[in-house]
């Protein structure tokens, strides 16, 4: 047997010993199990999960040994990850620490920092949060400007930061900050890492129009912050953020592959509500639904085809370029066209009136509205794809039609 | 079922582009049209596309053919969008010959399919009989009479039909319009008395006519399959067509959307490249998007068709997925593009126009965006 199939056949043994049984199934919202300093387990089977994997270093499998991980090559990865789901087992954890910030710190992080942050991150002990946007930098990110003015040994930073996932329940920020107001706005910008129970930081949640939310408004008031705590050159945090965001494409397929809170299946919801088209109406709106859901189905396609051609060594780029946009409006489309079929059952609030599904539906309608805003906006999306996929070029300044 | 053309139909797709690049451009097509040829297309480029091997791509080898499926004929059919070359491969090959593949008794395969691969007869489907493609519709009666059939009555758009040596017709023997039972294929010489094909020209120029049946006695031996059972062998040949078509436009589509970039990215007006404006990076990047799904879906379609686990249901609603989505890409992108060229965009001159024309027409062929949406539908329901 060749050493990768001895793997396999350890590695499945292994899970199939390991994984409880009820960790195998799918998991519903509010199952998730964050990696924190006080970790919070649905169930016994649950933490027995975690507290396995994390003893067998397979919260970040591929990291080196040094830095808390298990040290596997891509190729025991990728016979962790198809064992993983072939026995459909649930993430022990989720943290954007080891899916974001982990890779950065690995490429960029000085020798101590990867000493003292990386173990307790392997670990699950810290629960992490991104702080990029502010109030007034949302699309054009690079105009961020939280302070961090420099007090010899220290920082202090003084600003916001908004629509922070569950900022209110993490241990600590990694957040790209204003080192130099003078330079050009990409030039100035430095990452760095805080903790979130400094003084004068103060998390508020938001309310969106679908409800409660995970997003969080954080406010900083002349937090200090050590020096030790810059994330790789000063002034040098844009090329790093760059990188991080990459890594956040993964990380969100990763989660998307995990979390399906509400995914609702159109042509068996129409045939609920629209059993029987009757009038000119009625078939107009059939056949608008019908084509919401054909066009789903071309993208799951696409899904499907980008993986086949990714295996084989095309470029995929374009594709990837293409994911987010697609995915996100199509979910904005079929709600549209799922509210009018389900008529008034679309829009109870919190009454028992109206099923479960109906007000799910009714919140993921709501929510749907952030998912072609957040992580970049269709627009920007757009203008990604027009100007480096298409090549389109650049308009000279100052000219208007 | 795999989404991605494999190093041999690469090769097939590489050679598909040499040889129209050289033997039929633009260009060539357009000739035939200044020409008014009754024919729609050069029979030598079709001679020699038999010579590659083209005509054999579908069909078993016990029956002469290469066996390659689909995901064959998917990467010819590409490039004949591409190149907007004209060859009765749908009509003859596509159509016909799986029709006597998939319901022709020995003789009749004997007789005309090795004819049909070797380019030496010719083949056409007559079936519709209204404005649009609706095969279940299918109203002329085949009057038994004697020891055969009559028939009376009109079929239109019929591709390539002028100068064909037979026809497939499909007729009631039984039932009403609507009906799946019913529905009989014939076998019918273009010599039969009381057959008459007329042309009916349309903005491709390409060979489309009406077959005007006075009176046509046929007599059981034309029958092609059963009597009454002709829907299931009609239904697998159109969705192979379907498929065909469907990759036909999409390498129309992709084609006018790069020759638009292009011109984005050269015309100049308010000093700059028209292509640097934000209103039409968007629309540019949105075509972008849908050209991508509908090479997704048209991937599936051709797939599906060799895929014998599929059941024939899953295979029709993936075909109608790739034709609707294909369909409804390349007007968009044929539309955008005479609009994006602005002036030029609306000259003879220009080449967009003749694509432009071509999409409608094959757009429309074979059941359009509307058919296919409610064909999806109903398929739909039968898978779940």
């Amino acid at each position: 047997m060749s050493t990768i199939e001895q793997f396999r056949h350890e590695t499945r043994a292994w899970l199939d010993a390991n994984c409880p049984l009820s960790m195998r199934t799918a998991m519903a919202e509010g199952e998730v199990v964050w990696g924190a300093s006080q970790p919070q387990f649905p169930s016994e089977d649950a933490r027995l999960w975690f507290e396995r994997m994390r003893d067998k270093r397979w919260f970040c499998p591929e990291w080196p040994e040094e830095y808390g991980g298990a040290g596997l090559s891509e190729e025991q990865l990728a016979v962790l990850e198809s064992e993983m789901r072939r026995l459909k087992c649930r993430p022990p954890q989720i943290n954007l620490g080891i899916w974001m910030l982990g890779p950065v710190l690995l490429a960029f992080g000085s020798e101590a920092q990867k000493r003292t942050l990386l173990p307790p991150m392997a670990r699950g002990e810290v629960r992490w949060c991104q702080g990029f946007s502010e109030p007034n930098a949302g699309s054009d990110l690079a105009s961020l400007k939280m302070a961090a003015r420099d007090a010899g040994d220290h920082f202090v930073v003084d600003g916001s930061k908004i629509w922070t996932s569950y900022g209110d329940k993490s241990d600590w920020m990694y957040a790209l900050v204003r080192t130099n107001p003078a330079a050009p706005k990409h030039e100035g910008i430095s990452l760095i890492v805080l903790d979130m129970r400094s003084p004068g930081v103060k998390a508020v949640p938001i309310d969106l129009i679908s409800g409660k939310s995970a997003f969080c408004q954080v406010f900083f008031d002349a937090v200090k912050v050590p020096k030790q705590q810059l994330i790789g050159p000063l002034n040098g945090g844009w090329s790093l953020a760059k990188y991080l965001l990459q890594h956040e494409r993964k990380a969100m397929s990763k989660f998307g592959e995990i979390s399906l809170p509400s995914h609702f299946h159109l042509l068996t919801l129409l045939r609920e509500y629209l059993p029987r088209p009757q009038t000119p109406g009625e078939h107009a709106l059939h056949a608008r639904a019908v084509a919401c859901a054909m066009n789903e189905h071309a993208y799951g396609l696409t899904v499907q085809r980008m993986t086949e051609e990714a295996r084989s060594g095309d470029d995929v780029s374009g594709l990837m370029s293409i994911m987010k946009l697609v995915h996100t409006e199509q979910e904005r489309d079929k709600f549209e066209v799922l509210l009018d079929a389900m008529g008034g059952h679309a829009f109870g609030w919190q009454s028992e009136a109206f099923s479960e599904q109906q007000q799910a539906i009714t919140r993921a309608w709501l929510n749907s509205y952030a998912l072609t805003i957040s992580g970049g906006a269709s627009e920007v999306q757009l203008n990604v794809i027009a100007k480096r996929v298409l090549g389109l070029p650049d308009a000279k300044k100052g000219v208007t039609p | 079922m795999n989404l991605r053309y494999s190093e041999e139909q690469r090769l097939l797709a590489d050679s598909a582009r040499d040889f129209l690049a050289a033997r039929s451009p633009v260009a060539a097509q357009r000739r035939l049209r200044d020409e008014g040829s009754a024919l729609g297309f050069d029979p030598q480029l079709w001679h020699a596309a038999v010579d590659l091997g083209w005509s054999a791509i579908p069909f078993p080898e016990n029956y002469g053919g290469l066996d390659f499926g689909c995901m064959g004929l998917g990467p010819v059919f590409e490039s004949l969008g591409r190149n907007l070359a004209a060859t009765p491969l749908l009509s003859s090959v596509v159509l016909g010959g799986s029709l006597l593949h998939l319901a022709g008794n020995p003789q009749q395969q004997d007789r005309w399919l090795n004819a049909l691969i070797s380019g030496e007869k010719r083949l056409a489907l007559a079936l519709d009989e209204q404005s649009r493609h609706n095969p279940l519709g299918t109203a002329i009666e085949a009057r038994a009479e004697g020891d055969g059939f009559r028939l009376q009555g009109d079929k239109y758009w019929v591709v390539d039909g002028l100068g064909a040596d037979a026809y497939v017709l499909a007729a009631r023997t039984s039932g009403h319009a609507g009906d799946v039972q019913g529905i009989s294929l014939f076998l019918v010489p273009a010599d039969t008395p009381g057959v008459h094909c007329s042309a009916l020209p349309l903005i491709d120029s390409r060979n489309c006519a009406r077959l005007h049946l006075d009176g046509v006695q046929l007599g059981c031996d034309a029958l092609l399959g059963n009597l009454g059972d002709g829907w299931t062998a009609l239904d697998a040949a159109l969705d192979r067509g379907r498929a065909c078509l469907s990759a036909e436009l999409l390498g129309v589509a992709e084609h006018v959307f790069q020759t638009t970039l292009d011109y984005l990215k050269t015309r100049v007006q308010f000093d700059t490249p028209i292509g640097a404006f934000q209103a039409l990076q968007h629309r540019a990047a949105q075509l972008y998007v849908d050209l991508a799904l509908a090479r997704s879906a048209v991937m599936a379609g051709l797939a599906a068709l060799d895929d014998a686990s599929l059941s024939v249901a899953e295979r029709g609603r993936l075909v109608s997925l790739a034709k609707w989505k294909a369909g409804d890409t390349a007007i968009k992108v044929s539309n955008e593009a005479v609009q994006m060229h602005g002036g030029i965009g609306v000259t003879d001159e220009l080449d967009i126009g003749l694509y432009l024309k071509r999409v409608r027409v094959a757009q429309a062929c074979l059941g359009d965006r509307d058919f296919h949406c409610e064909r999806y539908s109903a398929l739909d329901q039968a898978c779940a």
